[in-house]
C-alpha cells in the first residue's frame, strides 16, 4: 500500500534522487530488496555514511604501522580487517606477523589491554558520532582503571561537514535526503536544519527497518509534492530532536574537532573529524608513537569518491566487479557489506537487472 | 607527511582487468553484469602471497586456493569434481573415499567436542556421497603439555560416536609438537564407506523443476562456537548440532528420488547452494520465510551482523529432490529424530543461470553469493 502511495506522489516526468546518507540504510536497502518496490522515478544514491568506507588508504596504512610494532596488539572492528591499504589490509598485515585482533566493542580492546599488562594494546577507532560515545567512555574507564597501556588511533568522523562537502560540489544533483538514523540518535535532528534552509532541500530522519525507510521516501516525497523543505523525524521512537546530550558530552570531554581530515575519495575536509584532547594525550596513539602520516593516492581508475557523493551508481564504476569485487577490493565501497559497492555486488546485481517481475511474484 | 604513494597492487589489478575481452566502457548496467558474471567463472587466481585466515572460511577465497593451488597440482578425474567424498571404482564395486581435519576451538563446547565433530563430520561427508560408511583412521597432533585426560576426553567421545554411526576406527598416528606450535589438540580422519545404491548424486544431476529442502534448523553449530570462545561476553541457550547422518540420509534415499546431498559445513547453507548453481548452471531460488532458523540463532545473528546462511552446521544437510516429490522427501526426513525441522525452502529454476536468489520476508528479492572469507561482524 505504502508502495502505490509512493508511486501516487511522484509527478509523471519528473525524476527523484534521493541520497541515504547511512550505509545501514544501504545495507537494508539491498538485503530486503527494497528498490523492487520503488517506481522508475525514484533512484537512491548511497551517502558517504559507512564509516569504513570513508577511511583513507594512508590512515590504515599508518595502523597497520603501528600494528607491527614489537609489542603491539591492534584491535579494531571486523569490518575493518579487509579494508586495504597501499599495503595490504590488517588481514595481510595478521599472515605476515602481526598481532590483530577483532573486538565487538572497544571494551574489549580494554579488556585485552587489562589482560595483558606487558603488551601495548591499541585500539583504532573508527565511525560516526554513533561509535565515538563507546570510545570516549573506554578513555575515561582506562583513565578511571589508570591503566597505561591502553591507547586510541582515532579515526572518528563527523556527518554534518560531510554531508555539506556532498552539497557544495558542483556535480550533485539531489532532490533530497535520507537521514541517518543512529548518528541521529547521539546529534539528533537540528544540526541538519540548515540543508532545508541553505540548500532548500528535505531530509527524513529514517529508521532502519524496510518500512521505516519506505515510510521516510514517502515523506520526502510529500514534502516535494507540497513544494516544502523541512527537516523531518520518521524514527520518532529512538530519535530525539535535540540529540543525547549525555552522549555528546561525553564525546567533548575526550575528543575534539580536528582542523581537517582526508576521507576516502571526498579528499581533504575541514572540521569533519575528530581528536583526542590533550587532556587524554596519554591514551592517544598520534601522540604516544610517532604515525607516519602516510598520504597514499586513491587508484585513478578507482571511483569511490564518485560513489559515495552519489554521481556514479556502483555499476557504473569502470572497475566495478571485474577489477574491484569483495575478495580483492580496491575501493573502500567494496569492503563492508554496508559499502554501496559490496551490498550492489552481493545482494542487488540481480534485482536491479533481469527478472524485475519474479520479485512481485 | 611523507611524499605521495600510489597502491601499485591495485593499478596492476586495474591494469588486468582492462584486457578481459568486452571490457570497454559499458553503456548499459546489463553489459556490466555480463562482465562480472565472466570475472566471476573467470579461472581464478591466488593474489595473496601469503595464506591468511579467508583462505580456511570455506568462502571464496578457499575455492579459489583449492582450484589454484591444489586441484592444479593433484588434476585426476575422481578429484575434479570436489564433492564431500571421491567415488571410486574398485574390482566391480563403488568405494568413497574422504578426509577431514578438524581445528575447533575450544575443544570442548556445549553438544559436543572436537572427537564427535572428527567422526561425525568425516561420517558425513560419506553418507551425503550416498555411502554407507564403514572405516576411519584418526590422526593427531598435539601440542607438548596437553594434558592426557583432556585426549582421553576426545577419544572417548570418538569411539562413542564411532559406535552411533556403525564405523570402526581401524588406523591412526600421532605426533606430538612443541609448546607453542600447536593448539592443544587437532584431529584428521579420513573415511572409507561402500556406495551400494545404484545412484548418482551431484550438482550435475539438478535440474529445473527441483525442490531445495534442508534438513533442519541451521546456525546452530557455528553460533555455539563462536559464543563457547567467551569473546562476546553473551550467553545462549544453544548447543551444537553435530551428528551423524548415515541413518537420515538412507531414509531420504529409501524415500525419493534424490539428485544432491551436501552437508552445510564451512560457509553454511549459502555456500552450498552456489555451489550447485555454479555447477549446474541453474539459479537456486530461496524463500527467506521458509528456512528453518531457531529463533535463539536469529537473536544471535542480528547482534553480531551475521547472516545464518553462512554459518556453519555439523549436523545438517542440503538436499535437492525431483520436485515431484518435494512433500514425500520432507515427510521421510520429519519421520526422522534428526529432521524433525525439515523443510523445503526453494526450487531450482532455469534463468538466471549461477546465481541464488533470495526471496525475503519483506517481499523483495535479493541476490545470496558466496563469501569471501569468514562472515566479518558489522559494526552499526
Amino acid at each position: 500500500m505504502l508502495a502505490s502511495q509512493i508511486r501516487e506522489l511522484c509527478e509523471p516526468g519528473r525524476q527523484y534522487t534521493f541520497m541515504e546518507v547511512c550505509g545501514g540504510h544501504t545495507h537494508t536497502i539491498y538485503k530486503h530488496g527494497l528498490e523492487d518496490y520503488l517506481p522508475e522515478a525514484v533512484t537512491l544514491v548511497h551517502g558517504p555514511g559507512c564509516p569504513v568506507c570513508v577511511i583513507p588508504m594512508g590512515r590504515v596504512d599508518d595502523a597497520i604501522d603501528l600494528a607491527r610494532r614489537p609489542g603491539v596488539i591492534m584491535t579494531s572492528f571486523g569490518d575493518m580487517m579487509r579494508v586495504p591499504g597501499g599495503q595490504g589490509s590488517f588481514l595481510d598485515a595478521k599472515a605476515a606477523g602481526a598481532d590483530i585482533r577483532m573486538v565487538y566493542s572497544p571494551l574489549d580492546a580494554l579488556k585485552i589491554a587489562r589482560m595483558n599488562p606487558d603488551r601495548t594494546v591499541v585500539f583504532m577507532a573508527i565511525g560516526f558520532e554513533t561509535t565515538a560515545p563507546s570510545t570516549a567512555m573506554t578513555v575515561l574507564r582506562a583513565a578511571a582503571e589508570g591503566l597505561s597501556n591502553f591507547f586510541v588511533f582515532c579515526n572518528h568522523v563527523t556527518i554534518i561537514p560531510a554531508i555539506k562537502a556532498i552539497l557544495d560540489s558542483p556535480d550533485q544533483r539531489l532532490d533530497g535526503f535520507i537521514g541517518p538514523g543512529h548518528v541521529s540518535t547521539v546529534i539528533g535532528c537540528r544540526p541538519y536544519e540548515f540543508i532545508a534552509r541553505e540548500y532548500g532541500k528535505p531530509l527524513v530522519c529514517a529508521g532502519f527497518e524496510p518500512l521505516d525507510i519506505l515510510q521516510s521516501i514517502h515523506m520526502l516525497l510529500r514534502q516535494l509534492a507540497d513544494g516544502r523543505a523541512d527537516v523531518e523525524n520518521q524514527y520518532t521512537r529512538v530519535v530525539p530532536w535535540d540529540g543525547n546530550r549525555t552522549a555528546l558530552d561525553v564525546i567533548s570531554r575526550v575528543m575534539e574537532v580536528r582542523p581537517f581530515f582526508e576521507w576516502r575519495g571526498l579528499g581533504f575536509i575541514s572540521q569533519s573529524a575528530l581528536r583526542m584532547r590533550e587532556a587524554y594525550a596519554a591514551y592517544d596513539a598520534e601522540v604516544l608513537f610517532d604515525v607516519p602520516g602516510v598520504r597514499v593516492a586513491d587508484p585513478k581508475a578507482c571511483q569511490c569518491g564518485e560513489v559515495l557523493k552519489g554521481v556514479l551508481k556502483p555499476w557504473e564504476c569502470k572497475v566495478f566487479g571485474t577489477a574491484c569485487t569483495p575478495e580483492t577490493p580496491i575501493g573502500t565501497c567494496m569492503v563492508s557489506s554496508e559499502g554501496a559497492c559490496a551490498a550492489y555486488y552481493n545482494f542487488g546485481r540481480f534485482t536491479r537487472s533481469r527478472h524485475k517481475e519474479t520479485s512481485r511474484t | 607527511m611523507t611524499a605521495d604513494q600510489t597502491a601499485a597492487w591495485a593499478e596492476q589489478a586495474i591494469a588486468e582487468a582492462a584486457h578481459e575481452p568486452g571490457s570497454a566502457h559499458p553503456s548499459r548496467e546489463e553489459q556490466v553484469l555480463l562482465r562480472i558474471e565472466r570475472a566471476r567463472r573467470r579461472r581464478p587466481k591466488v593474489r595473496e602471497e601469503r595464506i591468511t585466515l579467508a583462505h580456511g572460511a570455506g568462502g571464496k577465497a578457499t575455492r579459489t586456493l583449492i582450484d589454484a593451488v591444489f586441484v592444479d597440482a593433484f588434476r585426476n578425474p575422481a578429484l575434479e569434481p570436489l564433492g564431500d567424498g571421491a567415488v571410486l571404482d574398485v574390482n566391480g564395486g563403488r568405494l568413497v573415499f574422504t578426509t577431514d581435519s578438524y581445528v575447533v576451538s575450544p575443544l570442548f563446547f556445549p553438544g559436543g567436542d572436537i572427537g564427535d565433530l572428527a567422526v561425525n563430520g568425516t561420517v558425513n561427508d560419506l553418507a551425503v556421497c550416498g555411502a554407507r560408511p564403514l572405516y576411519l583412521s584418526a590422526g593427531f597432533i598435539l601440542e607438548e603439555g596437553f594434558p592426557v585426560a583432556d585426549l582421553r576426553r576426545i577419544t572417548a567421545s570418538m569411539a562413542a560416536a564411532a559406535a552411533h554411526a556403525g564405523v570402526t576406527i581401524v588406523t591412526g598416528d600421532t605426533k606430538v609438537v612443541q609448546r607453542g606450535r600447536g593448539d592443544g589438540c587437532y584431529v584428521t580422519t579420513s573415511g572409507v564407506g561402500v556406495l551400494e545404491r545404484e545412484i548418482t548424486l551431484g550438482e550435475p544431476m539438478v535440474r529445473p523443476g527441483d525442490a531445495v529442502i534442508v534438513s533442519g534448523p541451521i546456525g546452530e553449530h557455528g553460533i555455539t562456537i563462536m559464543i563457547a570462545r567467551g569473546e562476546l561476553d553473551i550467553e545462549a541457550d544453544l548447543a551444537s548440532d553435530t551428528a551423524a547422518l548415515h541413518d537420515i540420509v538412507a531414509t531420504l534415499l529409501d524415500a525419493v528420488p534424490v539428485r544432491m546431498l551436501r552437508d552445510a559445513t564451512r560457509g553454511g547453507v549459502a555456500t552450498v547452494l552456489n555451489e550447485v548453481a555454479q555447477a549446474a548452471q541453474v539459479s537456486v531460488v530461496i524463500e527467506e520465510p521458509a528456512i528453518p532458523v531457531r529463533p535463539v540463532v536469529t537473536g544471535a545473528c542480528e547482534l553480531l551482523g551475521l547472516d545464518p546462511l553462512y554459518v556453519a552446521c555439523e549436523g545438517r544437510f542440503v538436499a535437492v529432490v525431483d520436485g515431484d516429490h518435494a512433500d514425500a522427501a520432507v515427510a521421510a526426513l520429519r519421520g526422522h529424530p534428526l529432521g524433525e525441522g525439515a523443510a523445503v525452502v526453494g526450487v531450482v529454476e532455469a534463468d538466471p543461470a549461477g546465481l541464488v536468489l533470495l526471496k525475503t520476508a519483506f517481499g523483495g528479492t535479493r541476490i545470496v553469493d558466496v563469501l569471501v572469507g569468514d562472515p566479518l561482524p558489522r559494526i552499526c
